[in-house]
């Protein structure tokens, strides 16, 4: 009797093509936003991490200077006091949990090599910083210990550098100059590609802290220290721990607040991955009202089709049909059409999806939950909508719907 | 031709619309039995009754007060559902403006009480093929009403009334939209129907010569029977 009843329904709704499809418009509109909305919302919190993860997962950044908060910025008058070798020596004896712990000066210099030039971001720091910061060489070999110790001229280039000079060429053994002092190429660097702020993370060249102390910065500052968690230790836990070993090593007596400050990757991914999914979530909400609309269009629409067939009513009554034959019937007529505008409406949202995330350069992810959860939404509301003018056919008196003209 | 046993029966059967003062009654203490096997036409002006009276006997409708039997059960006093399942078991209808469903082919429309008799699909298909060459119309099986005359459409409609091999045809006014000579075809395959498969019949027709078919005239007047009258065979 079901297998009947939707096949009624499907021939009913063939036989009234234009009727069937203005009818799942609506429904074809607000489920094709909602999946949109949610895949490219998605496909942009994946972005964001993923911008995040090339920064380096699970790392803290310690930098000099009290962080910027309700209290106020430092001030003009307050002399920052820069992070120095002692304090990453200190973390390095005491701090437990951390993978790698690696200093970094850096500043934009212009890097020559034969007649081009570049201005390339510069960084002073030690073998550990690869560990750091999850990069990996593409060729050649890391600073040895001796290198960075004594600050020998030699250094690692990105593949925005190689690119410039060396084209596709092996950039190892040249000699670049960097500022006024000439360092040897030992190694070339993983290619990282730009970060979400449009910043070329592969326009680098780095070399020993020492070298870079000496020969550019002219001062034995730190500028940045980075601490990787390892696999067993959050971030969260890590955090503390290098706060006490810093202010125990710079003598910050307690009454005084820190003159560092330390900020978390992760949870600065996290934060913006919420944000993005935050978004996502309203603008799923804005579209989830136009499914609300198509409800409504699919009520309405169900209404005009039960006064239109109220003599095919009348007939079906007379003949010998139930008033649950009836309802069934406009109820599984209502329900196959918002279904099938919800699976349509699935169709084109992910296809606008797909060339958003070809558009604006996101990933294209998809969620089977969301797909099934639209699939269901639609059904239900062709249900819940369909069956007050289901009900009001299936009431109809069989003597005036024969009458009916 | 030999009449059965009583199929249906009005004792006293009012049916009264509006209140107080406003109140007309359709019908007036009727009473009327109609035997199995015959062929009845009902005549009378408009408002005399006629249709209340055919409703009630198709159980379409109940009355206000009396006693409607059918088949022996108090057809009156059932429910909506219960009098839907009378219908689709006994009952066929006929009506004057054929009301087929549109855009769907003959043999569909005639499928139709079958369906929601819960017969399988191929065997509705037989029945419905069945009844359609009862009726005069094999090679028409998948023409929509559109596409049909009026006289043909009629065709499906009374297939489709005896597709379930009813005990009582209900026909209103079943030639009032056909000529003269569609009337003929039409009145004389009621007819075969009656004679051939014992069909009960009750038509409501305004012209003498389509009643003159039938086997007895009820003629209604002011929601009473006016007259009875059977009329003679004529050999």
């Amino acid at each position: 009797m079901i297998w009947e009843t939707v096949r009624l329904s499907l021939t009913s709704i063939r036989r009234n093509v234009l009727r069937s499809f203005l009818t799942l418009l609506g429904i074809v509109i607000g489920v094709a936003a909602v999946i949109a909305m949610l895949t490219i919302g998605s496909g942009t919190t994946e972005k964001v991490k993923s911008d995040i993860a090339k920064l380096g997962s699970n790392l803290l950044v310690i930098r000099s200077g009290r962080p910027a908060g309700p209290g106020g910025p430092g001030g003009l008058d307050q002399v920052v006091r820069p992070l120095a070798e002692k304090d990453v020596a200190a973390l390095v004896a005491h701090l437990t949990g951390a993978r790698a712990i690696s200093p970094a000066s850096q500043k934009q210099v212009r890097v020559i090599f034969g007649t081009e030039s570049l201005t390339s971001g510069v960084t002073g720091t030690d073998s550990a910083y690869l560990d750091a910061r999850d990069w990996k060489l593409a060729s050649g070999r890391p600073f040895s210990d001796s290198e960075t110790r004594s600050g020998t001229g030699v250094c690692l280039i990105g593949e925005t550098v190689r690119q410039q000079f060396f084209g596709a060429g092996d950039p190892e053994g040249e000699i670049i100059r960097v500022n006024r002092t000439s360092c040897k190429i030992i190694g070339l660097l993983e290619p990282k590609g730009y970060t979400g702020f449009g910043q070329d993370q592969d326009n680098v060249v780095l070399m020993p802290l020492h070298a870079y102390q000496r020969r550019i910065a002219g001062n034995r500052d730190v500028d940045n220290i980075y601490v990787a968690a390892d696999d067993r230790t959050p971030t969260s836990e890590l955090l503390p721990r290098v706060e006490d070993i810093l202010r125990d090593t710079r003598r910050i007596t307690p009454d005084r607040e820190d003159d560092f400050s330390i900020r978390d990757m992760t949870q600065i991914a996290d934060a913006m991955a919420s944000a993005t999914t935050t978004m996502t979530g309203m603008l799923g909400a804005v579209a989830g009202v136009s499914l609300l609309v198509g409800g409504i269009g699919i009520m309405n629409i169900m209404l005009v089709s039960v006064t239109e067939r109220t003599r095919e009513i009348g007939i079906r009554l007379a003949i010998g049909a139930h008033e649950k034959h009836i309802l069934i019937q406009f109820l599984v007529e209502a329900t196959v059409l918002s279904l099938l505008g919800g699976i349509i409406g699935i169709l084109i949202g992910l296809a606008l999806a797909g060339l958003a995330s070809v558009t604006l350069a996101i990933p294209f992810a998809p969620s089977p939950a969301v797909i099934l959860l639209a699939v269901g939404f639609s059904a239900l509301i062709g249900m819940v909508f369909g069956f007050f003018p289901a009900l009001r056919g299936a009431r109809l008196d069989p003597i005036d719907a024969l009458r009916h003209e | 031709m030999a009449s059965g046993a009583t199929l249906i029966s009005f004792d006293k059967v009012w049916k009264s619309y509006g209140q107080g003062e406003a109140r007309i009654h359709a019908l007036a203490g009727v009473d009327l039995a109609i035997r199995r096997g015959e062929f009845v036409a009902i005549m009378g002006p408009s408002g005399s009754g006629k249709s209340t009276a055919l409703n009630i006997i198709g159980c379409l409708d109940t009355p206000t007060a009396g006693t409607y039997s059918f088949e022996g059960i108090d057809a009156g006093r059932l429910d909506r559902n219960r009098r839907a399942m009378l219908r689709n078991l006994y009952v066929g209808f006929v009506f004057q403006g054929y009301n087929l469903l549109p855009r769907t082919t003959a043999a569909e429309n005639v499928e139709l009480p079958l369906i929601y008799r819960g017969v399988a699909a191929r065997e509705r298909r037989n029945l419905a093929m069945q009844a359609l060459a009862e009726v005069g119309l094999v090679g028409r099986e998948h023409h929509t009403p559109a596409e049909l005359s009026g006289g043909q459409q009629q065709r499906v409609a009374i297939a489709r009334a005896i597709v379930t091999r009813p005990t009582l045809l209900v026909a209103d006014e079943p030639t009032g939209n056909l000529d003269s000579a569609r009337t003929h075809e039409i009145m004389e395959l009621l007819a075969k129907l009656n004679t051939g498969l014992g069909l009960t019949i009750v038509m409501v027709t305004h012209e003498t010569d389509v009643a003159s078919y039938a086997q007895r005239t009820i003629r209604f007047l002011d929601g009473r029977v006016a007259s009875d009258t059977a009329k003679l065979e004529v050999a």
